[in-house]
């Protein structure tokens, strides 16, 4: 068996284990020592001499002292904080009065406190639960189709590891050796097209099929606008200046995303304190829920690291570079079939093991067909979407059921996630059609 | 008769009480280490302080945010895996019966977790032990932040990985043999998870939702 060959049979075993179901990061150290020693075999070495070993130490050194992965804690934090600030119920009310006048105004409002809750909190499950308890039984009641209400909160929920600070970029942008800030100014626009289309779908349906979105009671929507501003000022903007801070701070170069992200942290206990909240149970809760998440994340890199140099090394990333660029594909063909395998991948892996293991994969082929790996991340992180919201593994959804009344089926909820769906495929071909709705912003900001 | 199924009942105690101790050492360690984000938090939001108000940066800041993002995630490896919240496609895994589970979950870990793990942790006691022999501090800054705890920490959060790893393979065994999964100590949990449980709560209550 020639080496690459080899590679390509420790790539199969990974992928074997993945899906049986075995934490990933564990995996890909073994294989990694394993396969490592055999490619740095030396006849008559001692076995601990083998370079693997020193490798091992010195990859897991790197991911130790990799300044681009510290601000994820921080994020993670600043997540469970804003989550446990008990802010979204007013957030959600205020959003619901300033829009009333909007076609459809409780599902917009919905898509709207999804899209700035989850940007807070970057976290899926959290926020689609809360609104599934929140604001769902109130669509409900209001008459809404249910799977419109179920595709709302559901779409609404995965925002937030789309628009920045995502914690999802973070992570590509270190596997990928791009600078977050660039990233972050490359994703903003296409994660608020996203949202704007999901919005324009919501009320385009409530203005063309009003029994699927009724209008609200009048007396509902009866009230004075100083109240509204009122409302809004308790509630959106203290959320809202925390967010803009923190990315405004990245972007504009004035802090690092590490700074940023403390200070982030800090305004977010801030915040808590601000809405009465904060207790030293919540406290405790989100910083160990920071170092189990930071831990999850990061170990998949220790293990990576490892994975990657070794099967780079037995020559397993040049045998599939040179088979792909071998198929003579076109750019376009190119970018589609990588974007089908990641949105394949997305049915039953997350977007960590996708991100940290399979994207790397098609970076190195990216100078050959000329696409930018700004573009091509962007493009990942709208494709990471769907992997949320496609039946049969749909996070969301299952999270949805879990909370939503006994009448609401799982069939609904899928058949309400996928014209949401279709729209994250539609602002996919947007920006790739129109790359500068992504690249305009970090080119504008940075040259 | 009897005394040989209060042998295998003591036996059996002892287990548990091996998996519980190793859970809860794994716990307090990933708990303190925890604390490592406040640390980094409010050093850091010291840092853009003093270089905005004052314009005197510090010279620790940018070591001591790398040592404190790596106590966090390094050492809540193994409370990580405690909680069995690394990441993992459960997708076939969850469908299958306890026993089954186990069986695999044996054998994956004798073969795709010992050998990585155990590797580190003897490749990482020299590095470790090397660094903190000369007390090895950073090149970054005259401060000379200490770097030796940084390197100290693979082998042992590694080792208390490994530890943790003996756990889940002996959970596992309890399971091959009892046919259901032994328990694990409470922790914080997930807010979706908090709430996903309540209502399931609720509804076999029969309570309205």
């Amino acid at each position: 068996m020639s080496d690459p060959v080899v590679a390509l049979v420790m790539l199969g075993i990974l992928v074997s284990t993945i899906m049986i179901g075995f934490p990933v990061a564990f995996t890909l150290m073994a294989l990694g020592v394993g396969f490592g020693y055999y490619a740095y075999f030396q006849p008559g070495q001692a076995f601990f001499d083998n370079r693997v070993f020193y490798l091992l130490t010195q990859n897991t050194f790197t991911v130790m002292n990799n300044d681009a992965l510290v601000s994820i804690p921080l994020f993670l934090l600043m997540g469970y904080m804003v989550e446990r600030a008990n802010i979204l119920d007013s957030l959600f009310g205020s959003l619901q009065v300033a829009l009333r006048a909007v076609p459809g105004s409780l599902a917009v409002a919905t898509l709207a406190t999804c899209a700035l809750f989850a940007t807070a909190t970057g976290i899926v499950g959290a926020v689609v639960t809360l609104m599934g308890l929140l604001a769902f039984p109130q669509m409900l009641k209001a008459g809404y189709d249910t799977r419109l209400a179920a595709g709302v909160v559901c779409a609404g929920g995965c925002l937030g590891i789309l628009i920045p600070p995502s914690i999802m970029l973070i992570v590509y942008g270190a596997q990928a050796s791009i600078s977050v800030v660039k990233l972050y100014a490359a994703a903003l626009l296409p994660g608020f097209l996203l949202a704007g289309l999901y919005i324009v779908y919501v009320i385009g349906l409530a203005v063309f099929k009003p029994a699927a979105a009724p209008a609200l009671p009048k007396e509902r929507t009866d009230i004075a606008f100083g109240q509204v501003l009122l409302m809004l000022a308790k509630s959106f903007f203290p959320l809202a200046i925390l967010i803009l801070s923190v990315l405004g701070a990245i972007m504009f170069g004035i802090a690092t995303p590490t700074e940023a992200a403390a200070v982030g942290a800090f305004g977010a206990v801030v915040l808590a304190a601000g809405y009465r909240s904060l207790t030293w149970q919540g406290m405790r809760e989100a910083v160990y829920l920071t170092a189990r998440t930071s831990a999850m994340v990061c170990w998949l890199f220790v293990g990576s690291a490892t994975f990657a140099s070794v099967f780079a090394y037995l020559g397993g990333e040049g045998l599939i570079k040179s088979t792909v660029l071998g198929m003579n594909l076109s750019p376009i063909s190119f970018l589609l079939l990588s974007q089908f395998i990641i949105f394949l991948l997305g049915w039953p892996l997350e977007w960590t093991e996708i991100i940290i293991i399979f994207v790397p994969i098609f970076l190195p082929m990216l100078p050959h067909f000329q696409i930018d790996p700004l573009l091509f991340g962007v493009l990942v992180a709208l494709n990471l979407q769907t992997a949320f919201l496609s039946p049969p593994m749909a996070m969301s959804a299952y999270y949805l059921k879990g909370v939503a009344p006994k009448h609401v089926l799982l069939t609904q909820i899928f058949g309400g996630c996928m014209p949401f769906l279709y729209i994250v495929i539609v602002c996919m071909a947007i920006v790739y059609i129109f790359p500068d709705v992504a690249l305009w912003l970090p080119r504008a900001l940075y040259g | 008769m009897d005394t040989l199924q209060q042998q295998a009942g003591a036996r059996h105690a002892v287990l548990h009480r091996l998996i519980f101790g190793i859970d809860f050492l794994s716990r307090t360690v990933g708990h303190s280490f925890a604390w490592c984000i406040a640390i980094l938090t409010l050093g850091t939001c010291f840092e853009v302080m003093v270089r905005y108000a004052l314009n005197d940066p510090t010279s620790w800041a940018f070591d001591m945010s790398y040592l404190m993002y790596a106590g966090v995630f390094y050492m809540g490896g193994a409370y990580t895996l405690s909680r069995a919240a690394h990441v993992r496609a459960d997708m076939l895994y969850r469908l299958w019966r306890p026993r089954v589970q186990a069986a695999v979950e044996f054998t994956l870990y004798v073969f795709f977790f010992f050998p990585g793990i155990l590797a580190l942790v003897i490749a990482g006691w020299g590095y470790g032990t090397e660094s903190t022999r000369i007390l090895e501090s950073s090149v970054n800054s005259p401060a000379g932040v200490p770097i030796w705890p940084l390197k100290m920490m693979i082998p042992l959060g590694a080792g208390l990985l490994a530890l943790q790893g003996l756990a889940e393979l002996l959970r596992s065994w309890v399971c091959l043999r009892e046919g259901e999964w032994p328990p694990r100590l409470h922790d914080v949990e997930e807010l979706e998870k908090q709430i996903l449980m309540k209502a399931a709560d609720m509804r076999e209550k029969g309570g309205a939702l």
